[in-house]
Protein backbone atom coordinates (compact mmCIF):
# COMPACT_ATOMS: atom_id res chain seq x y z
CA UNK A 1 0.00 0.00 0.00
CA UNK A 2 0.89 3.67 -1.29
CA UNK A 3 1.96 5.93 1.95
CA UNK A 4 -1.11 8.02 2.43
CA UNK A 5 -0.60 11.72 2.79
CA UNK A 6 -2.48 14.76 4.15
CA UNK A 7 -3.52 15.44 0.89
CA UNK A 8 -5.86 12.36 1.69
CA UNK A 9 -7.80 13.45 4.35
CA UNK A 10 -7.48 17.11 4.16
CA UNK A 11 -7.88 20.02 1.70
CA UNK A 12 -5.90 23.46 2.19
CA UNK A 13 -5.55 27.37 1.13
CA UNK A 14 -2.58 29.76 1.82
CA UNK A 15 -2.51 33.23 2.02
CA UNK A 16 0.57 35.66 2.67
CA UNK A 17 0.72 39.04 4.47
CA UNK A 18 4.49 40.75 4.19
CA UNK A 19 6.97 38.00 5.02
CA UNK A 20 4.14 35.75 6.61
CA UNK A 21 2.50 32.72 5.20
CA UNK A 22 -0.73 31.30 6.40
CA UNK A 23 -2.17 28.14 5.42
CA UNK A 24 -5.64 26.95 7.00
CA UNK A 25 -5.88 22.87 6.96
CA UNK A 26 -9.39 21.42 6.97
CA UNK A 27 -10.47 17.54 7.44
CA UNK A 28 -13.04 16.77 4.92
CA UNK A 29 -14.32 13.84 7.46
CA UNK A 30 -14.36 15.19 11.23
CA UNK A 31 -13.26 11.44 11.74
CA UNK A 32 -9.90 12.33 10.40
CA UNK A 33 -9.97 15.76 12.13
CA UNK A 34 -7.76 14.66 15.45
CA UNK A 35 -5.22 12.14 12.77
CA UNK A 36 -4.86 15.99 11.39
CA UNK A 37 -4.32 17.42 14.27
CA UNK A 38 -1.61 14.71 15.61
CA UNK A 39 -0.10 14.62 12.54
CA UNK A 40 0.42 18.38 12.01
CA UNK A 41 2.19 20.10 14.48
CA UNK A 42 3.97 23.33 14.60
CA UNK A 43 7.07 21.77 15.13
CA UNK A 44 6.35 19.04 12.08
CA UNK A 45 5.86 22.03 9.90
CA UNK A 46 9.02 24.04 10.51
CA UNK A 47 11.08 20.80 10.95
CA UNK A 48 9.97 19.70 7.57
CA UNK A 49 11.09 23.03 5.23
CA UNK A 50 13.74 24.81 7.66
CA UNK A 51 15.28 26.69 4.86
CA UNK A 52 11.72 27.93 3.50
CA UNK A 53 10.17 28.47 7.05
CA UNK A 54 13.01 30.41 8.96
CA UNK A 55 10.80 31.85 11.17
CA UNK A 56 8.62 30.94 14.21
CA UNK A 57 5.49 28.56 13.00
CA UNK A 58 2.20 28.80 15.39
CA UNK A 59 -1.00 27.03 14.95
CA UNK A 60 -4.22 27.46 15.55
CA UNK A 61 -7.01 25.04 16.27
CA UNK A 62 -10.19 25.05 14.73
CA UNK A 63 -11.86 22.46 16.57
CA UNK A 64 -15.62 23.02 15.59
CA UNK A 65 -15.02 23.46 12.04
CA UNK A 66 -12.07 20.75 11.96
CA UNK A 67 -9.34 23.02 10.88
CA UNK A 68 -5.72 23.61 11.98
CA UNK A 69 -4.48 27.20 10.68
CA UNK A 70 -0.49 27.27 10.46
CA UNK A 71 0.99 31.06 10.80
CA UNK A 72 4.94 30.58 9.28
CA UNK A 73 6.94 34.05 10.14
CA UNK A 74 9.78 34.66 7.72
CA UNK A 75 8.78 32.45 5.07
CA UNK A 76 8.03 34.20 2.12
CA UNK A 77 11.47 34.45 1.01
CA UNK A 78 11.31 38.21 1.41
CA UNK A 79 7.74 38.68 0.71
CA UNK A 80 6.05 39.19 -2.58
CA UNK A 81 7.92 42.39 -2.57
CA UNK A 82 11.49 40.57 -3.05
CA UNK A 83 11.37 36.94 -3.47
CA UNK A 84 12.47 35.92 -6.79
CA UNK A 85 10.37 32.85 -6.55
CA UNK A 86 7.64 32.44 -9.22
CA UNK A 87 5.24 31.93 -6.80
CA UNK A 88 6.45 35.11 -4.91
CA UNK A 89 2.74 34.81 -2.43
CA UNK A 90 3.55 32.04 -1.81
CA UNK A 91 0.13 30.44 -2.96
CA UNK A 92 1.66 27.15 -3.14
CA UNK A 93 2.64 26.61 0.08
CA UNK A 94 -1.14 25.05 0.99
CA UNK A 95 0.07 21.78 -1.25
CA UNK A 96 3.77 21.61 0.06
CA UNK A 97 2.03 20.97 3.45
CA UNK A 98 -0.73 18.67 1.70
CA UNK A 99 2.22 16.54 0.27
CA UNK A 100 3.80 15.61 3.96
CA UNK A 101 3.00 11.53 4.54
CA UNK A 102 1.11 10.99 7.00
CA UNK A 103 3.34 8.74 9.61
CA UNK A 104 1.30 5.56 10.91
CA UNK B 1 -37.86 38.55 6.00
CA UNK B 2 -35.33 42.04 6.60
CA UNK B 3 -32.25 41.11 4.82
CA UNK B 4 -29.94 42.88 2.93
CA UNK B 5 -28.11 41.49 -0.75
CA UNK B 6 -24.58 42.23 -0.87
CA UNK B 7 -22.76 40.99 -3.96
CA UNK B 8 -19.07 41.02 -4.99
CA UNK B 9 -18.14 42.34 -8.35
CA UNK B 10 -14.82 42.09 -8.05
CA UNK B 11 -12.00 40.28 -5.57
CA UNK B 12 -8.76 41.12 -7.14
CA UNK B 13 -7.73 44.48 -9.18
CA UNK B 14 -8.13 42.01 -12.55
CA UNK B 15 -10.94 40.13 -11.78
CA UNK B 16 -13.04 38.99 -14.62
CA UNK B 17 -16.21 41.47 -15.72
CA UNK B 18 -18.66 38.99 -17.09
CA UNK B 19 -19.98 37.90 -13.67
CA UNK B 20 -20.04 41.34 -12.04
CA UNK B 21 -22.10 42.07 -15.36
CA UNK B 22 -24.14 38.96 -14.75
CA UNK B 23 -24.98 39.90 -10.83
CA UNK B 24 -26.03 43.62 -11.45
CA UNK B 25 -28.24 41.94 -14.13
CA UNK B 26 -29.76 39.55 -12.52
CA UNK B 27 -28.75 39.90 -8.75
CA UNK B 28 -31.61 41.46 -7.33
CA UNK B 29 -28.44 43.13 -5.02
CA UNK B 30 -28.93 46.06 -2.58
CA UNK B 31 -25.12 46.78 -3.04
CA UNK B 32 -22.30 45.72 -5.28
CA UNK B 33 -19.39 45.74 -3.82
CA UNK B 34 -15.73 46.10 -6.13
CA UNK B 35 -12.61 45.48 -3.90
CA UNK B 36 -9.64 45.83 -5.90
CA UNK B 37 -6.38 46.90 -4.35
CA UNK B 38 -3.90 44.96 -3.14
CA UNK B 39 -0.62 45.88 -0.83
CA UNK B 40 1.38 46.39 -4.17
CA UNK B 41 -0.92 47.74 -6.11
CA UNK B 42 -1.75 50.76 -3.86
CA UNK B 43 1.72 51.53 -4.91
CA UNK B 44 1.57 51.13 -8.70
CA UNK B 45 -1.89 53.48 -8.37
CA UNK B 46 0.76 55.97 -7.41
CA UNK B 47 3.46 55.27 -9.30
CA UNK B 48 0.62 55.95 -12.45
CA UNK B 49 -0.67 59.04 -10.86
CA UNK B 50 3.09 60.13 -10.79
CA UNK B 51 3.32 59.93 -14.59
CA UNK B 52 -0.23 61.44 -15.30
CA UNK B 53 -2.21 62.88 -12.76
CA UNK B 54 -5.23 61.60 -14.20
CA UNK B 55 -4.51 58.09 -13.41
CA UNK B 56 -3.75 56.31 -10.56
CA UNK B 57 -7.47 54.70 -10.01
CA UNK B 58 -8.36 50.90 -11.16
CA UNK B 59 -7.22 50.98 -14.91
CA UNK B 60 -10.41 48.43 -14.81
CA UNK B 61 -12.74 50.78 -13.74
CA UNK B 62 -14.22 52.27 -16.72
CA UNK B 63 -14.74 48.49 -18.22
CA UNK B 64 -16.39 47.36 -15.37
CA UNK B 65 -18.59 50.93 -14.81
CA UNK B 66 -19.44 50.58 -18.89
CA UNK B 67 -21.06 46.90 -17.76
CA UNK B 68 -22.81 47.85 -14.36
CA UNK B 69 -24.05 50.72 -14.06
CA UNK B 70 -27.21 50.92 -16.24
CA UNK B 71 -28.20 47.13 -14.48
CA UNK B 72 -27.47 49.16 -11.37
CA UNK B 73 -29.19 52.02 -11.59
CA UNK B 74 -32.38 50.13 -13.00
CA UNK B 75 -32.23 47.96 -10.24
CA UNK B 76 -31.67 49.77 -7.48
CA UNK B 77 -28.30 48.41 -6.64
CA UNK B 78 -25.67 50.58 -4.94
CA UNK B 79 -21.97 50.21 -5.93
CA UNK B 80 -19.30 50.50 -3.44
CA UNK B 81 -15.50 49.98 -4.23
CA UNK B 82 -11.86 50.79 -3.38
CA UNK B 83 -11.44 51.47 -7.32
CA UNK B 84 -10.00 54.88 -6.81
CA UNK B 85 -6.82 53.52 -5.45
CA UNK B 86 -4.68 56.40 -5.57
CA UNK B 87 -7.11 58.86 -7.26
CA UNK B 88 -10.76 58.65 -6.08
CA UNK B 89 -11.10 62.05 -7.43
CA UNK B 90 -10.12 61.46 -11.16
CA UNK B 91 -12.19 57.55 -10.50
CA UNK B 92 -15.24 59.34 -9.61
CA UNK B 93 -14.89 61.89 -12.39
CA UNK B 94 -14.96 59.58 -15.22
CA UNK B 95 -17.47 57.18 -13.58
CA UNK B 96 -19.49 60.86 -14.09
CA UNK B 97 -18.50 60.62 -17.50
CA UNK B 98 -19.64 57.06 -18.23
CA UNK B 99 -23.15 57.51 -16.10
CA UNK B 100 -23.60 60.96 -18.02
CA UNK B 101 -22.59 58.96 -21.49
CA UNK B 102 -25.16 56.48 -20.65
CA UNK B 103 -27.87 58.80 -19.93
CA UNK B 104 -28.12 57.94 -16.28
CA UNK B 105 -28.51 61.78 -15.42
CA UNK B 106 -28.68 62.61 -11.89
CA UNK B 107 -26.47 59.40 -10.68
CA UNK B 108 -24.77 60.72 -7.29
CA UNK B 109 -21.00 59.70 -7.35
CA UNK B 110 -19.01 60.37 -4.05
CA UNK B 111 -15.77 60.42 -3.84
CA UNK B 112 -13.79 59.26 -0.15
CA UNK B 113 -10.59 60.82 0.51
CA UNK B 114 -8.38 61.01 3.54
CA UNK B 115 -6.73 57.48 3.27
CA UNK B 116 -3.55 59.15 1.34
CA UNK B 117 -1.22 59.80 4.33
CA UNK B 118 1.88 60.70 2.29
CA UNK B 119 3.05 63.52 4.46
CA UNK B 120 2.41 62.31 7.82
CA UNK B 121 5.33 59.56 6.49
CA UNK B 122 9.05 61.02 7.21
CA UNK B 123 12.21 59.02 7.12
CA UNK B 124 11.99 58.53 10.71
CA UNK B 125 8.90 56.35 10.37
CA UNK B 126 9.74 53.35 11.84
CA UNK B 127 7.71 49.80 10.64
CA UNK B 128 5.15 48.10 12.81
CA UNK B 129 6.10 44.38 12.11
CA UNK B 130 9.90 44.19 11.57
CA UNK B 131 13.00 46.79 12.24
CA UNK B 132 13.96 49.48 10.31
CA UNK B 133 12.73 53.07 9.10
CA UNK B 134 11.30 54.29 5.51
CA UNK B 135 15.20 55.98 5.46
CA UNK B 136 16.85 51.99 6.06
CA UNK B 137 14.94 50.96 3.03
CA UNK B 138 16.63 53.03 0.85
CA UNK B 139 13.95 53.62 -2.27
CA UNK B 140 12.12 56.09 -3.61
CA UNK B 141 8.59 56.54 -1.50
CA UNK B 142 5.58 56.94 -3.90
CA UNK B 143 3.08 56.99 -1.12
CA UNK B 144 1.57 55.98 2.12
CA UNK B 145 -2.07 55.25 2.56
CA UNK B 146 -3.84 54.16 5.77
CA UNK B 147 -6.60 51.57 5.97
CA UNK B 148 -9.77 53.44 6.69
CA UNK B 149 -13.38 51.76 7.81
CA UNK B 150 -17.11 52.48 8.26
CA UNK B 151 -17.12 55.88 9.70
CA UNK B 152 -15.01 57.00 6.47
CA UNK B 153 -17.82 55.27 3.82
CA UNK B 154 -20.97 56.41 5.99
CA UNK B 155 -21.17 60.14 5.37
CA UNK B 156 -21.03 59.27 1.86
CA UNK B 157 -23.71 56.58 2.06
CA UNK B 158 -25.78 58.59 4.11
CA UNK B 159 -25.79 61.91 1.66
CA UNK B 160 -27.51 59.19 -1.23
CA UNK B 161 -24.78 58.18 -3.26
CA UNK B 162 -25.32 55.56 -5.73
CA UNK B 163 -21.95 54.91 -6.11
CA UNK B 164 -19.26 55.32 -3.42
CA UNK B 165 -15.74 55.24 -5.00
CA UNK B 166 -12.71 54.77 -2.43
CA UNK B 167 -9.20 54.77 -2.60
CA UNK B 168 -7.46 52.22 0.69
CA UNK B 169 -10.67 50.68 2.75
CA UNK B 170 -9.99 47.87 4.67
CA UNK B 171 -11.51 44.88 2.69
CA UNK B 172 -14.19 43.62 4.74
CA UNK B 173 -15.21 47.44 5.75
CA UNK B 174 -16.42 47.67 2.62
CA UNK B 175 -19.30 45.45 2.57
CA UNK B 176 -19.89 46.11 6.38
CA UNK B 177 -20.65 49.98 5.78
CA UNK B 178 -23.85 49.33 4.23
CA UNK B 179 -24.85 46.93 6.28
CA UNK B 180 -24.23 49.96 9.09
CA UNK B 181 -25.83 52.36 7.35
CA UNK B 182 -28.84 50.15 6.55
CA UNK B 183 -29.19 48.31 9.90
CA UNK B 184 -28.46 51.19 11.92
CA UNK B 185 -25.68 49.14 13.64
CA UNK B 186 -23.81 51.37 16.57
CA UNK B 187 -20.06 51.99 15.75
CA UNK B 188 -19.59 50.37 19.33
CA UNK B 189 -21.51 47.47 18.67
CA UNK B 190 -18.58 44.75 18.54
CA UNK B 191 -20.68 42.01 18.23
CA UNK B 192 -22.88 42.91 14.74
CA UNK B 193 -19.69 44.80 13.56
CA UNK B 194 -17.26 41.48 14.27
CA UNK B 195 -20.34 39.62 12.00
CA UNK B 196 -20.70 41.91 9.36
CA UNK B 197 -16.54 42.25 9.10
CA UNK B 198 -17.03 38.07 8.68
CA UNK B 199 -19.59 38.62 5.99
CA UNK B 200 -17.13 40.69 4.20
CA UNK B 201 -13.83 38.83 5.18
CA UNK B 202 -15.85 36.35 3.39
CA UNK B 203 -17.11 37.86 0.08
CA UNK B 204 -14.09 40.22 0.12
CA UNK B 205 -12.18 37.58 -2.16
CA UNK B 206 -15.20 36.89 -4.83
CA UNK B 207 -14.92 33.44 -6.31
CA UNK B 208 -12.31 32.37 -3.97
CA UNK B 209 -15.83 31.46 -1.74
CA UNK B 210 -17.94 30.07 -4.82
CA UNK B 211 -15.81 27.49 -6.02
CA UNK B 212 -12.55 29.40 -7.34
CA UNK B 213 -9.44 28.88 -5.99
CA UNK B 214 -10.74 25.49 -5.05
CA UNK B 215 -10.90 22.58 -7.28
CA UNK B 216 -8.69 20.27 -7.03
CA UNK B 217 -9.75 17.05 -9.28
CA UNK B 218 -10.81 14.05 -7.63
CA UNK B 219 -10.47 15.88 -4.31
CA UNK B 220 -12.36 18.79 -4.78
CA UNK B 221 -14.52 19.21 -7.75
CA UNK B 222 -16.49 22.02 -8.86
CA UNK B 223 -18.89 22.19 -11.58
CA UNK B 224 -18.54 24.39 -14.56
CA UNK B 225 -15.92 26.30 -13.05
CA UNK B 226 -15.09 28.47 -16.59
CA UNK B 227 -19.12 29.90 -15.71
CA UNK B 228 -18.16 30.14 -11.99
CA UNK B 229 -20.51 33.00 -10.21
CA UNK B 230 -19.89 35.73 -7.70
CA UNK B 231 -20.91 35.27 -4.52
CA UNK B 232 -23.76 36.82 -2.64
CA UNK B 233 -24.71 37.44 0.84
CA UNK B 234 -27.97 37.67 2.03
CA UNK B 235 -27.15 39.50 5.75
CA UNK B 236 -30.13 39.62 8.26
CA UNK B 237 -30.32 42.21 11.04
CA UNK B 238 -28.60 40.18 13.41
CA UNK B 239 -25.69 40.12 11.40
CA UNK B 240 -26.25 35.91 10.18
CA UNK B 241 -26.22 35.68 6.93
CA UNK B 242 -26.07 33.29 3.92
CA UNK B 243 -23.49 32.61 0.99
CA UNK B 244 -25.01 31.88 -2.42
CA UNK B 245 -24.70 33.05 -5.85
CA UNK B 246 -27.27 32.90 -8.77
CA UNK B 247 -28.58 29.48 -9.20
CA UNK B 248 -27.55 28.95 -13.03
CA UNK B 249 -23.79 29.99 -12.63
CA UNK B 250 -20.75 27.54 -12.28
CA UNK B 251 -19.13 26.76 -9.12
CA UNK B 252 -20.40 25.38 -5.65
CA UNK B 253 -20.81 27.38 -2.38
CA UNK B 254 -20.00 24.38 0.44
CA UNK B 255 -19.24 24.14 3.89
CA UNK B 256 -15.36 23.19 2.45
CA UNK B 257 -15.64 26.77 0.10
CA UNK B 258 -16.55 28.47 3.00
CA UNK B 259 -14.14 27.66 5.67
CA UNK B 260 -11.50 27.45 3.15
CA UNK B 261 -11.69 31.53 2.69
CA UNK B 262 -12.58 31.85 6.56
CA UNK B 263 -9.31 31.46 7.33
CA UNK B 264 -7.57 33.11 4.04
CA UNK B 265 -5.12 35.57 5.43
CA UNK B 266 -6.38 34.97 8.68
CA UNK B 267 -3.80 34.41 11.33
CA UNK B 268 -5.37 34.54 15.28
CA UNK B 269 -8.84 33.47 14.23
CA UNK B 270 -9.87 35.02 17.60
CA UNK B 271 -8.34 38.43 16.29
CA UNK B 272 -8.86 39.82 12.65
CA UNK B 273 -7.99 43.23 13.25
CA UNK B 274 -9.54 46.11 10.95
CA UNK B 275 -10.15 49.95 11.92
CA UNK B 276 -14.03 49.01 12.96
CA UNK B 277 -13.35 46.41 15.27
CA UNK B 278 -11.19 43.57 16.59
CA UNK B 279 -13.11 40.23 14.98
CA UNK B 280 -13.11 36.90 16.51
CA UNK B 281 -13.97 34.18 13.95
CA UNK B 282 -13.26 31.25 16.44
CA UNK B 283 -16.66 30.16 17.37
CA UNK B 284 -18.26 30.44 13.54
CA UNK B 285 -20.80 27.94 12.55
CA UNK B 286 -21.22 27.15 8.76
CA UNK B 287 -24.28 24.51 7.43
CA UNK B 288 -25.77 23.97 4.09
CA UNK B 289 -29.20 24.81 4.44
CA UNK B 290 -30.02 24.34 0.57
CA UNK B 291 -28.28 24.01 -2.77
CA UNK B 292 -25.30 26.44 -3.00
CA UNK B 293 -26.41 27.93 0.28
CA UNK B 294 -24.33 27.63 3.42
CA UNK B 295 -25.50 29.90 6.77
CA UNK B 296 -22.60 31.44 8.32
CA UNK B 297 -23.28 32.64 12.51
CA UNK B 298 -21.21 32.80 15.29
CA UNK B 299 -18.99 35.40 15.06
CA UNK B 300 -18.24 38.00 17.70
CA UNK B 301 -16.02 40.83 17.82
CA UNK B 302 -13.81 43.17 20.73
CA UNK B 303 -13.04 47.21 20.99
CA UNK B 304 -11.52 48.26 17.48
CA UNK B 305 -7.70 49.19 17.61
CA UNK B 306 -6.59 52.48 18.62
CA UNK B 307 -3.72 52.47 15.79
CA UNK B 308 -4.75 52.33 12.27
CA UNK B 309 -2.14 50.12 9.55
CA UNK B 310 -0.34 52.55 6.84
CA UNK B 311 0.89 50.79 4.12
CA UNK B 312 4.20 52.84 2.23
CA UNK B 313 4.96 51.86 -1.23
CA UNK B 314 8.15 52.06 -2.42
CA UNK B 315 9.80 52.37 -6.00
CA UNK B 316 11.41 48.68 -6.39
CA UNK B 317 12.89 49.20 -9.73
CA UNK B 318 12.76 46.17 -11.81
CA UNK B 319 12.33 42.21 -12.10
CA UNK B 320 13.75 40.77 -15.15
CA UNK B 321 12.39 37.06 -16.29
CA UNK B 322 13.99 34.93 -18.76
CA UNK B 323 13.82 31.29 -19.81
CA UNK B 324 14.44 28.11 -21.98
CA UNK B 325 13.45 25.47 -22.34
CA UNK B 326 14.57 21.55 -22.56
CA UNK B 327 13.00 18.51 -23.49
CA UNK B 328 13.29 14.76 -25.01
CA UNK B 329 15.78 12.52 -23.46
CA UNK B 330 18.16 13.71 -20.89
CA UNK B 331 16.54 17.38 -21.00
CA UNK B 332 16.90 17.69 -16.92
CA UNK B 333 20.36 16.96 -17.31
CA UNK B 334 20.65 19.83 -20.50
CA UNK B 335 18.48 21.97 -18.28
CA UNK B 336 20.63 21.68 -15.25
CA UNK B 337 23.83 22.27 -16.54
CA UNK B 338 22.29 25.72 -18.90
CA UNK B 339 21.41 26.93 -14.74
CA UNK B 340 24.91 26.38 -14.33
CA UNK B 341 25.75 27.79 -17.30
CA UNK B 342 23.94 31.05 -16.72
CA UNK B 343 25.10 31.72 -13.28
CA UNK B 344 28.39 31.59 -14.10
CA UNK B 345 28.37 33.78 -16.93
CA UNK B 346 26.44 36.35 -14.56
CA UNK B 347 28.24 35.85 -11.58
CA UNK B 348 32.22 34.97 -12.54
CA UNK B 349 31.88 37.25 -16.14
CA UNK B 350 29.28 40.10 -15.70
CA UNK B 351 29.75 40.17 -12.06
CA UNK B 352 26.17 41.41 -11.58
CA UNK B 353 24.81 42.77 -8.49
CA UNK B 354 21.33 42.27 -7.43
CA UNK B 355 19.14 38.79 -6.24
CA UNK B 356 19.54 36.49 -8.50
CA UNK B 357 17.52 33.19 -8.75
CA UNK B 358 17.69 30.35 -11.13
CA UNK B 359 14.62 27.74 -11.55
CA UNK B 360 14.44 24.61 -12.95
CA UNK B 361 10.30 24.55 -13.90
CA UNK B 362 9.13 20.73 -13.85
CA UNK B 363 11.66 19.49 -11.98
CA UNK B 364 11.65 22.12 -8.64
CA UNK B 365 10.83 25.84 -9.21
CA UNK B 366 7.86 27.38 -6.48
CA UNK B 367 9.12 24.53 -3.85
CA UNK B 368 12.80 24.75 -4.62
CA UNK B 369 13.65 26.32 -0.90
CA UNK B 370 11.44 23.83 1.12
CA UNK B 371 12.61 20.68 -0.61
CA UNK B 372 14.77 18.30 -3.04
CA UNK B 373 13.60 17.89 -6.10
CA UNK B 374 12.27 13.98 -6.67
CA UNK B 375 12.07 11.86 -9.84
CA UNK B 376 13.18 13.01 -13.39
CA UNK B 377 11.10 15.38 -16.33
CA UNK B 378 10.45 14.69 -19.95
CA UNK B 379 10.11 18.78 -20.21
CA UNK B 380 12.00 21.50 -18.42
CA UNK B 381 12.61 25.18 -18.63
CA UNK B 382 15.15 27.30 -16.88
CA UNK B 383 13.75 30.09 -15.59
CA UNK B 384 16.00 32.98 -14.52
CA UNK B 385 14.74 36.11 -12.64
CA UNK B 386 17.06 39.01 -11.29
CA UNK B 387 15.43 42.02 -9.38
CA UNK B 388 17.73 45.33 -9.82
CA UNK B 389 17.23 49.22 -9.18
CA UNK B 390 19.58 49.07 -12.61
CA UNK B 391 17.78 48.41 -15.41
CA UNK B 392 21.05 47.80 -17.43
CA UNK B 393 21.38 44.87 -15.03
CA UNK B 394 18.36 43.61 -15.87
CA UNK B 395 19.38 43.53 -19.89
CA UNK B 396 22.44 41.90 -19.06
CA UNK B 397 20.43 38.80 -17.25
CA UNK B 398 18.01 38.39 -20.79
CA UNK B 399 20.75 38.84 -22.98
CA UNK B 400 22.93 36.03 -21.18
CA UNK B 401 19.75 33.71 -21.31
CA UNK B 402 19.01 34.41 -24.51
CA UNK B 403 22.73 33.55 -25.51
CA UNK B 404 22.01 29.81 -24.41
CA UNK B 405 20.07 29.34 -27.65
CA UNK B 406 23.52 29.03 -29.71
CA UNK B 407 25.93 29.21 -26.66
CA UNK B 408 24.14 26.56 -23.98
CA UNK B 409 23.46 23.06 -23.79
CA UNK B 410 21.72 21.25 -26.77
CA UNK B 411 18.00 21.68 -27.49
CA UNK B 412 17.46 24.54 -26.01
CA UNK B 413 14.55 26.28 -27.39
CA UNK B 414 11.60 29.00 -26.94
CA UNK B 415 13.44 31.80 -24.89
CA UNK B 416 11.24 34.31 -23.71
CA UNK B 417 12.36 37.42 -21.73
CA UNK B 418 10.11 40.27 -19.89
CA UNK B 419 11.08 43.04 -17.24
CA UNK B 420 8.41 44.32 -14.67
CA UNK B 421 8.53 47.38 -13.07
CA UNK B 422 8.39 46.65 -9.26
CA UNK B 423 7.22 48.22 -5.49
CA UNK B 424 8.42 47.51 -2.14
CA UNK B 425 5.83 48.11 0.60
CA UNK B 426 6.35 48.48 4.26
CA UNK B 427 3.36 48.76 6.81
CA UNK B 428 3.35 51.01 10.00
CA UNK B 429 0.87 52.43 12.36
CA UNK B 430 -0.83 55.78 13.27
CA UNK B 431 -2.87 56.91 15.52
CA UNK B 432 -6.50 57.56 14.51
CA UNK B 433 -6.59 61.48 15.50
CA UNK B 434 -4.20 61.97 12.71
CA UNK B 435 -6.83 60.91 10.30
CA UNK B 436 -9.78 62.89 9.01
CA UNK B 437 -12.10 60.98 6.01
CA UNK B 438 -13.67 63.42 3.81
CA UNK B 439 -15.96 62.63 0.77
CA UNK B 440 -17.24 65.02 -2.09
CA UNK B 441 -20.38 64.19 -4.09
CA UNK B 442 -20.51 64.60 -7.95
CA UNK B 443 -23.92 64.67 -9.96
CA UNK B 444 -24.36 63.44 -13.40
Amino acid sequence: MTQRRIHDIAHARAGDKGNTSNVSVWAYDPKDYPLLKQQLTAERIANAFPKLFTGAVTRYEMDGLHGLNFVMLDALEGGVNTSLNLDSHGKSFSYLILGLPIEE
Amino acid sequence: MNTIRLGCGAGFSSDRLGPAVDLAQRGALDYLVFECIGERTMAFGHRDRMLDTNRGYNPQLGARMRGVLAHCHANGTKIVTNMGVANPRAAALLVIDIARKLGLHGLKVACVEGDDVTHLIGPDTAFMDHPGTVADVGLRMVGANVYLGVEALLPALEAGADVVIAGRIADPSLFLSPLVHRFGWKLDDWTALGRGTLAGHLMECGMQITGGYFADPGFKDVPRLADCGFPIAEVAADGSFVITKLDDTGGCVTTATVKEQLLYEVHDPRAYLTPDVVADFSGVSVSEIGHDRVQVTGANGHKRPEQLKVTIGFDGGFLGEGGVSYAGPNAKARAALAAEVVRERLTRINRLGGDLRVDLVGLNALHQTAEQPVGDANDVRLHVALRSTDRDDIDTMLWEVESLLCCGPAGGGGYRGQITPCVVTHSCLIDRSAVAPSFEMFVA
